[in-house]
């Protein structure tokens, strides 16, 4: 380094500014940090979608749902398993956000942060980069337990490890930015569960989570169709049901193709309705 | 502020108005804070000062009037000017699980040239509690670590919104070492609060705001004409207490000190305290003090 160098840095004191994308991956490690220490958003957000499982597996036992004699035969768990495996993504990115966002909210962590230089989109990926964690962890929780109670055969083909990824990762970006563009919607802290759970639960109910898509009445079927999870559902059971199973599904196979179109208009969608909805105040500060 | 251009003001604000539906919040104030000053806002709640300041802060918008912090209109606050103000809001924010070296540290990240985290945290009087998550903090705690967020940048402008509200006495007096060191520093503040005795130990001049208008600027001795008014002298004397109003108590005392021979009994002088002053101003503005 040269003399002069050094005269004109001693002029002018060395600016040492964190890159946005530094700030973005401390934002997403401090958030990840507040999840992990919380004792209820673990259990709510990653534990209850297990605890669902093992339920709800342990009802259906191994009631078979393909036509006798098919081969290889699915059992209702195996069906349920992949629905479960969606709705831990839509918990982690929907119901985690527009639960939590109004608490810090109200408790005045979002005022504080407008406050700071920080550029906006950091906090939205800081949110995006602890949701991805979280999911990761979710995800990988939930297959551990399918495989090991409820003979859910992992991917066996790249392919099928790809579709898995893009569903997975389309899925959780739709979901973590209607929860974010969601957590408007609650004015306090306090009402976010009551306005978040019921909308998840009507999901899962019609989106065949809890039962077979297929033997929903059609207003319902129709109903489903114009949100993520129903899609999320269908591409995840492209990946760990039989390609024969396709034959069951409403169009007579997993339409991947409207899988992604569908999950990717509501990613934008979701953005939108991010820009438009998001709250750094209550109302009451103006 | 005679010789003061605008420009060279660290806070000017004129003909501030601000209504929410049908109150009238901010109904035309006009503030003045040359750099390096010290300046109290006082009022009841409800009187204008949270809206007030936080129209300065770039967190409302205002209806009419103009206003700009260190040469920027608060309304178009860019990262820049940002950098260079420092904020304690009103309430206290609750950073639940995580810790308090931990949240300070985070904050100083979004600065080009933060304080030292483990410096502010000392400075603010939290070493102690630097490991502790906030949840477990006393109000008067997360209050003072508010107050390092507020600082962490070391900012040309610090507001700061009932900032000892939860503090202890003797925490009241550190904060206000604190106050005063920033000032040395060359730090511009604006402060609101209900103490008034933190007015007067801090400010260099107190705006009494009422009813969304300033109804007098001045420094604190001279407050409401608190230097003009009369003092009053008092004493014990054939078992009773004695008072007597005067404008020249010496006199009174040397005249009582010959008449006692020595020592007068329970001498006191007494002259109306800021308190005393502000109280009077408020009632005859038709408010509540609050």
């Amino acid at each position: 380094m040269s003399a002069t160098t050094t005269e004109k840095e001693t002029a002018r004191p060395a600016v040492r500014q964190a890159s946005g994308l530094s700030l973005a991956l401390a934002q997403g490690g401090i958030e990840f940090k507040q999840f992990v220490r919380t004792r209820e958003s673990l259990v709510f957000t990653l534990l209850f979608p297990v605890m669902l499982m093992l339920i709800f597996g342990s009802i259906f036992g191994s009631v078979v749902i393909t036509p006798p004699g098919e081969i290889p035969a699915v059992t209702l768990s195996q069906y349920f398993v992949t629905g479960m495996i969606a709705s831990g993504i839509m918990a982690t990115g929907f119901q985690n956000l527009a639960i939590t966002i109004p608490i810090e909210r109200d408790r005045g962590v979002l005022k504080r942060y407008r406050g700071t230089p920080m550029p906006k989109w950091v906090f939205f990926a800081g949110k995006i980069l602890c949701v991805a964690a979280l999911a990761f962890v979710s995800v990988v929780m939930l297959l551990a337990v399918a495989v090991a109670f409820y003979d859910l055969q992992l991917p066996d083909t790249g392919q099928k490890w790809f579709t898995f990824a893009w569903v997975s990762v389309l899925g959780l970006i739709a979901c973590t930015l209607c929860g974010i563009a969601f957590s408007g919607v609650a004015k306090t802290g306090r009402a976010g569960p009551a306005v978040v759970t019921p909308i998840a639960l009507i999901l899962q109910f019609t989106s065949g989570v809890f039962f077979e898509y297929n033997d929903l009445p059609h207003w319902m079927q129709q109903f489903a169709a114009l949100f993520p999870l129903k899609w999320m559902c269908q591409g995840l059971r492209s990946v760990f049901l039989p390609e024969s199973f396709a034959a069951q599904e409403v169009a007579g196979s997993y339409e991947l193709g409207r899988v992604a179109l569908v999950l990717a208009a509501w990613c934008v969608g979701g953005l939108v309705l991010c820009l438009v909805g998001f709250r750094w105040t209550t109302k009451r500060e103006g | 502020m005679p010789g003061v251009t605008h420009e060279e003001l660290a806070i000017s604000v004129s003909g501030l108005r601000k209504s929410y539906a049908d109150n009238v919040a901010v109904a035309g104030v006009d503030l003045a804070v040359p750099p390096g000053e010290v300046f109290a806002l006082l009022g009841p709640n409800g009187a204008g000062k949270t809206t007030t300041v936080e129209i300065l802060e770039g967190f409302r918008a205002r209806d009419a009037g103009t206003v700009s912090v260190l040469g920027v209109d608060p309304a178009r606050a860019d990262r820049d000017w940002r950098r260079r103000v420092g904020i304690v809001l009103q309430g206290t924010g609750e950073f639940d699980e995580l810790k308090v070296h931990e949240v300070v540290r985070h904050f100083a990240r979004f600065y080009p040239n933060p304080a030292d985290p483990d410096e502010v945290i000392e400075r603010v009087g939290l070493s102690e509690k630097a490991n502790s998550r906030t949840h477990t903090l006393s109000g008067g705690q997360k209050r003072r670590l508010d107050v390092a967020l507020g600082i962490v940048n070391q900012p040309e402008v610090l507001f700061l919104d009932e900032p000892t509200t939860g503090f202890d006495p003797a925490a009241r007096r550190e904060f206000w070492e604190l106050i005063r060191q920033l000032s040395h520093t060359g730090t511009t503040i604006l402060l609101t609060t209900h103490y008034l005795d933190e007015a007067e130990a801090l400010a260099d001049r107190v705006g009494v705001i009422a009813r969304g208008t300033m109804i007098a600027v001045s420094t604190p001795a001279e407050l409401g004409g608190r230097h003009l008014a009369t003092a009053t002298v008092s004493w014990r004397e054939g078992g009773g207490q004695r008072t007597e109003e005067t404008d020249r108590p010496t006199e009174v005392v040397q005249r009582l000190a010959a008449s006692f021979g020595g020592e007068v009994p329970e001498l006191t002088v007494t002259r109306p305290t800021l308190e005393d002053v502000y109280l009077k101003m408020i009632g005859e503005n038709g408010q509540e003090p609050a």
